[in-house]
């Protein structure tokens, strides 16, 4: 019963792999042979046994390990963990969420005793077990948000929703895909969206803001984005961009399958109860080229995804110094038969 | 004007008198040519309940005597806008509700200023902006931190920590800067020629 936790890294030796039946779960995103940004929200409901759409918050194998490198980043850079002053009553909201829900999903790895205001929590996987007074920050030795996100895969932008906009104002980013907290916390929707290309013109973050302003209690939403890394690094930051940044000169026709990895975003949308703000959980999944390519279908898809992909959204992502080997390599798994439609990996 | 550009950057307008008794103007440089075309607008008496802290920088100093002339209840003149900075943020601190607030000038001035205006709790879409004169930039290294002032040219050389950065349209109000990022993270031997940009 219950998961077995690997022990890896993300940094160094990268250690960092995936068991076969991760690999049968992980998320794909691509539906079709072609990519392009849509407004691909939709209700984050309950997917089949096994997948990580499964439980609401997903635990996996790597937990044990992503949470040994977040702690690493924080001492590191402490400013990937902020919360603007007004925030911290949604940071409480977010802390039950994650409490309740992995409880509820995983009972062998946490629980969550409640007797009103005192709580009692336990996280196996991380030795944790704590007595705390629910709402009274100096029972805790972080503040809520930070307490609970260094508990929980994925990122997580906690949201104040005023004006009829959202406001990033408060955050724990330390797997993100190229962007900075630091310099984003406090920005509203568009603003903080402002670097992404084509995605304005086509009225993608308009549409995107009308429904996230609309999420009600209870029914979370969700969303796939994706993008490449070379090697299985979570702190893919700007702020660190000049250290990890010359992996991408590294890419050869004999290191393709595992150096360069997709990396899933799982990005989903919540209702906080009583801040009535929102929290984005950003969930990161990896995959290396060898791993995907178990899948026939997958390899497929993502070859001609890849090969078809305009040059803006190449360049967005950081594909361009390695898409053509990467292309090379994917085209010899790539046999034209057609592909089923739908993301699973047949 | 600045050419149109991403969502995250500011838009500036024009300076005009609003209604109300106290009045705060924020300039540098050719930045009093906008308070001073914005005077002859002006109702008399106007400039009786204004306060105007200036930082001419290298302007003609005429322009200073001419914000003078306006006569305004309270005039300062400072060498920098950092140096000035903590009076300001005294002003707004103490300022009575209804105090309308006028930046104008280098976009990094009025940056800072309308930082400092922000963080005594004035509402951004309530204070006038106008820029004039230069385009440097301020700009922040996302990768140490530093804020590098008065940036002119594409790439540019943080001044903390020596990275060669590209200057990105993004703007954060909260920090008062562009982000600079490091152009040749991924090949550092790649060294791109530094050009005016930003004049």
């Amino acid at each position: 019963m219950g998961i077995t936790f690997r022990q890896e890294t993300f940094r160094d030796d990268f250690s960092f792999a995936n068991s076969p039946e991760h690999i049968r779960r992980f998320p794909f995103p691509f539906h079709e042979d072609s990519y392009m940004y849509a407004v691909n929200i939709e209700p984050h409901v309950a997917g089949p046994k096994g997948s990580v759409l499964e439980h609401p918050i997903d635990v996996d194998e790597h937990y044990v390990s992503e949470m040994q490198d977040r702690a690493l980043v924080l001492a590191e850079d402490p400013l990937r963990c902020q919360s603007l002053p007004h925030m911290t009553l949604a940071g409480w909201d977010l802390l039950e969420l994650l409490m309740t829900a992995k409880a509820e999903s995983y009972p062998e790895h946490f629980s969550l005793t409640r007797d009103g205001d005192r709580w009692h929590w336990v996280n196996r996987p991380l030795g944790i077990d704590d007595r705390f007074t629910f709402g009274d920050v100096a029972t805790l030795p972080y503040g809520p948000m930070e307490y609970i996100t260094r508990q929980s895969q994925g990122d997580f932008c906690l949201l104040d929703q005023r004006d009829g906009n959202l406001w990033m104002d408060a955050g724990i980013v330390t797997t993100q895909a190229d962007w900075s907290l630091d310099f984003d916390i406090g920005m509203n929707f568009f603003e903080w969206h402002a670097p992404v290309p084509l995605a304005h013109e086509k009225g993608i973050f308009t549409r995107a803001l009308k429904f996230l302003l609309n999420v009600q209690q209870g029914r979370p939403a969700r969303r796939l984005n994706w993008t490449m890394t070379i090697n299985p690094r979570l702190d893919t930051s700007p702020e660190n961009y000049h250290k990890w940044g010359p992996d991408r000169t590294t890419v050869t026709p004999e290191n393709v399958g595992h150096k360069v990895h997709l990396r899933v975003e799982l990005q989903s949308f919540w209702r906080l109860p009583r801040s009535n703000g929102l929290v984005f959980p950003i969930r990161c999944y990896l995959i290396s080229m060898d791993e995907l390519v178990t899948s026939r279908k997958w390899a497929r898809r993502l070859h001609r995804v890849i090969r078809d992909l305009p040059d803006e959204i190449a360049a967005y992502k950081g594909l361009t110094r390695y898409r053509a080997t990467l292309i090379e390599w994917l085209s010899a798994h790539d046999d034209g038969a057609p592909t089923s439609p739908g993301f699973g990996p047949d | 004007m600045p050419p149109q550009s991403i969502i995250s950057r500011p838009v500036y307008g024009m300076l005009s008198p609003q209604p109300g008794r106290e009045h705060l103007f924020v300039a540098d440089a050719q930045g009093a040519e906008a308070i001073l075309d914005m005077a002859a607008a002006a109702p008399d008496g106007f400039f009786a309940g204004a306060q105007i802290v200036y930082i001419p920088r290298d302007a003609d100093p005429s322009l200073a005597e001419r914000l003078k002339a306006l006569s305004p209840a309270m005039f300062y003149e400072g060498p920098s806008v950092a140096a000035a900075m903590p009076r300001l943020r005294q002003t707004l601190a103490t300022a009575r509700m209804g105090l309308r607030v006028y930046l104008a000038g280098t976009e990094g001035l009025i940056g800072q200023a309308m930082q400092a205006a922000l963080e005594a709790g004035i509402d951004h879409s309530s204070i006038q902006t106008e820029h004039r004169g230069s385009l440097a930039r301020r700009v922040q290294c996302v990768h140490c931190k530093g804020i590098t002032e008065d940036v002119t040219t594409q790439p540019v050389t943080c001044a903390h920590c020596g990275l060669l950065l590209f200057v990105r349209d993004h703007y954060s109000r909260r920090i008062a800067a562009f982000q600079g990022v490091c152009i040749n993270a991924e090949d550092p031997s790649e060294i791109p020629p530094a050009e005016e940009a930003f004049r």
